[in-house]
């Protein structure tokens, strides 16, 4: 009874925008595709309405082979990241015009309608023209149509990009609320999005996607805690893992002449290069800490990314409060050795400070 | 500054409105003189610097065999034609830009801007150039000097219009518009007329008004492909040109060979204001 898609490739021009991408979901369950603009997410979400037929794979839904019904008969629902409504209907019929079109009764669509509008707190805007709506209440009645049509598949497409950041915020905030009491057991919810942090809050299980390539799947924490290669650390962190070639040896960690002492979890490992991975908020200022320069340091809300040179060496350290520097400024920054990854050379994940693979 | 400005602003707005208005008042002044008044000296007010006489509009709806000219049989094949060619021209013409703003089409080296471009291609020649084949096609399959000649010719000159206009009206709708119809369970054909026209009505009317200026004022083609059976109205009111000019029936005629233009400026006008499509895609 699940969705079910089978090795899909597709290809339209020269490159891949979905490469041998597999994937088992599950009713009731809530799925993100994580990954960069132009990683097939949105194909991939097409894919899956019908809008897209794959050049190679399968998809199939409760035993039925997918690809042969075509995207009118599917009964799937998407929010795309423009804010997609009719303009020529108001509110209300915006909802109603999935149900007219399955032909239900006019008190069966009145009720769908009046719990959508309740669900995305639109109530009171029924009669109003699209234009009217700023862009969030435009995002709420394209969800509203979604969640009124009481589809087994509902697909989100970044829904939030397009909304600045105070209204992207609230949104989010409401989104897990309607993602649980707005929809039924039966429901499987694809969210795709390039925000790390909208993953984490939505908690549920993660794809990760890149160049249209399945990279790691799993559930979010796993995600956070444990990325199984470089590519996924830098997509599932934002600001993007910092990356340090170095090496290991029996005494220490070194890069760009800096050395550490080997924190536990690294005891295990092997002597040899590696690429060694640390968060920008596991960097911190630290008079007795080693020295780097200052590219270019941004104010973001209540802190401050600092982006750092040192040798060949770049990093974004994270400071949680708002200070003012100076371009090529020097400053001295210690490193949460316990929170070091190591990566192969190969960029595969090596070992991790919450306890993942061989180490 | 800005008092320059107002200044000259409205100088030139009254400068355009009288420049664009006096010649439809002389006409209209003009149309109700009689030979006397427009031959001996300069004449305006009616009733003050000439007697009125509606002879220059009686002359019009008169039969020639009572010395009239009868524009009424000519004003109405040029309304059938007109409006038949124009939509003809705009249900067709915008199917075909539908379908080359929506799907790819490959044929040989051939692709949708090729074919966009051949349908444009057909204005960028001086009609000059068709009229001979014009000419031969219609003798041909024996249409010549009637009114389903004319409107094939017409659809032919009009449809580039309408595919132009619509072409880039439809690469203006998010193609995400159609795919949201489709997946809340539109089949293509409901997704269009559902969905896709009711949100393109600018863009038609727009493509509607062009294809009605241009079927109505063309004198070529009219002119060389009828003769004695059927005629257009700008033939015949370029016709009412003796040795002696009869002004009077000639501004009269000309007014009403405007009128249609006009009234179909004043409705499109009110269309356009609306703008429809600003909510779809912000």
């Amino acid at each position: 009874m699940n969705l079910i898609g089978e090795k899909i490739s597709y290809k339209p021009d020269e490159q891949f925008h979905l490469n041998d991408v597999s994937f088992n979901f599950k009713k009731g369950n809530l799925y993100t595709i994580l990954g960069r603009t132009l990683s097939g997410k949105t194909t991939l979400l097409k894919t899956i309405a019908g809008l897209l037929n794959p050049d190679q794979g399968s998809i199939s839904f409760e035993e039925k082979d997918f690809i042969k019904i075509p995207v009118w008969e599917r009964n799937v629902a998407m929010v795309y990241q423009q804010f997609i409504n009719y303009p020529h209907l108001n509110v209300y019929e915006n909802i109603t015009f999935p149900l007219e079109q399955r032909k239900l009764s006019p008190e069966q669509i009145k009720k769908d309608v009046d719990e959508a509008l309740k669900t995305v707190g639109l109530v009171g805007f029924e009669n109003r023209k699209i234009q009217e709506l700023s862009g969030g209440q435009q995002q709420r009645v394209a969800l509203a149509r979604s969640l009124a049509k009481k589809a087994k598949i509902l697909l989100l497409d970044e829904p939030l990009v397009n909304l600045d950041y105070k209204l992207r915020e609230q949104l989010r905030e409401e989104f897990k609320r309607i993602f649980s009491e707005g929809l039924s057991q039966d429901t499987i919810l694809i969210y795709s999005t390039t925000d790390p942090q909208e993953v984490m809050e939505l908690n549920g299980e993660v794809i990760v996607l890149d160049e249209g390539r399945v990279l790691q799947k799993g559930p979010a924490k796993e995600i956070f805690e444990n990325p199984s290669n470089l590519k996924v650390a830098e997509i599932s962190n934002d600001p993007p893992m910092n990356v340090l070639k170095g090496s290991k040896n029996s005494k220490n960690l070194n890069f760009e002449n800096i050395s550490l002492e080997i924190p536990n979890h690294f005891k295990n490992l092997e002597d040899k290069d590696y690429n060694f991975g640390i968060r920008a908020s596991e960097i911190k200022l630290d008079e007795n800490g080693e020295e780097f320069e200052i590219e270019l340091a941004e104010i973001s809300g209540s802190e401050t990314l600092l982006h750092l040179k040192r040798g060949n060496s770049k990093l974004i350290a994270l400071i949680e409060e708002v200070m003012n520097f100076k371009i090529h400024e020097k400053v001295k920054i210690n490193f949460n050795a316990n929170k070091f990854y190591a990566f192969g050379e190969d960029e595969k994940l090596v070992s991790s400070p919450y306890g993942g693979t061989d180490g | 500054m800005s008092k320059l400005y107002t200044f000259l602003k409205y100088f030139f707005i009254t400068f355009w409105t009288v420049f664009v208005v006096a010649p439809f008042l002389w006409a209209v002044s003009t149309s109700f003189k009689d030979f006397q008044s427009v031959n001996s000296k300069v004449t305006y007010i009616p009733w003050l610097d000439f007697e009125p006489t509606l002879e220059g509009w009686r002359v019009l709806i008169k039969s020639p065999a009572k010395g009239g000219v009868d524009i009424v049989e000519p004003y109405f094949n040029s309304i059938f034609v007109t409006c038949t060619a124009s939509l003809i021209s705009i249900v067709l013409g915008t199917l075909a830009a539908y379908a080359l703003s929506r799907f790819t089409f490959k044929a040989g080296f051939v692709r949708n801007n090729d074919i966009t471009f051949f349908f444009i291609s057909q204005r960028i020649m001086p009609p000059i150039v068709l009229s001979i084949p014009f000419f031969i096609f219609l003798s041909t399959i024996g249409l010549l000097d009637s009114l389903l000649g004319l409107v094939v010719v017409y659809i032919v000159l009009l449809m580039p219009i309408a595919v132009w206009i619509m072409v880039d009206f439809f690469n203006r709708v998010p193609k995400e518009l159609d795919e949201t119809a489709l997946i809340d369970g539109c089949n293509p054909y409901q997704a269009f007329y559902k969905v896709v026209l009711p949100n393109s009505i600018p863009g038609l009317i727009v493509a509607g008004m062009f294809c009605i200026i241009f079927g109505w004022i063309d004198f070529f083609f009219a002119f060389i492909l009828t003769f004695t059976e059927v005629q257009l109205l700008p033939v015949k009111v370029v016709a009412l040109n003796s040795s002696i000019t009869p002004w009077w029936s000639l501004s009269a005629s000309a007014l009403v060979s405007v009128a249609p233009l006009i009234i179909v400026a004043f409705i499109v006008e009110r269309y356009l204001s609306k703008g429809n499509l600003s909510g779809a895609l912000k």
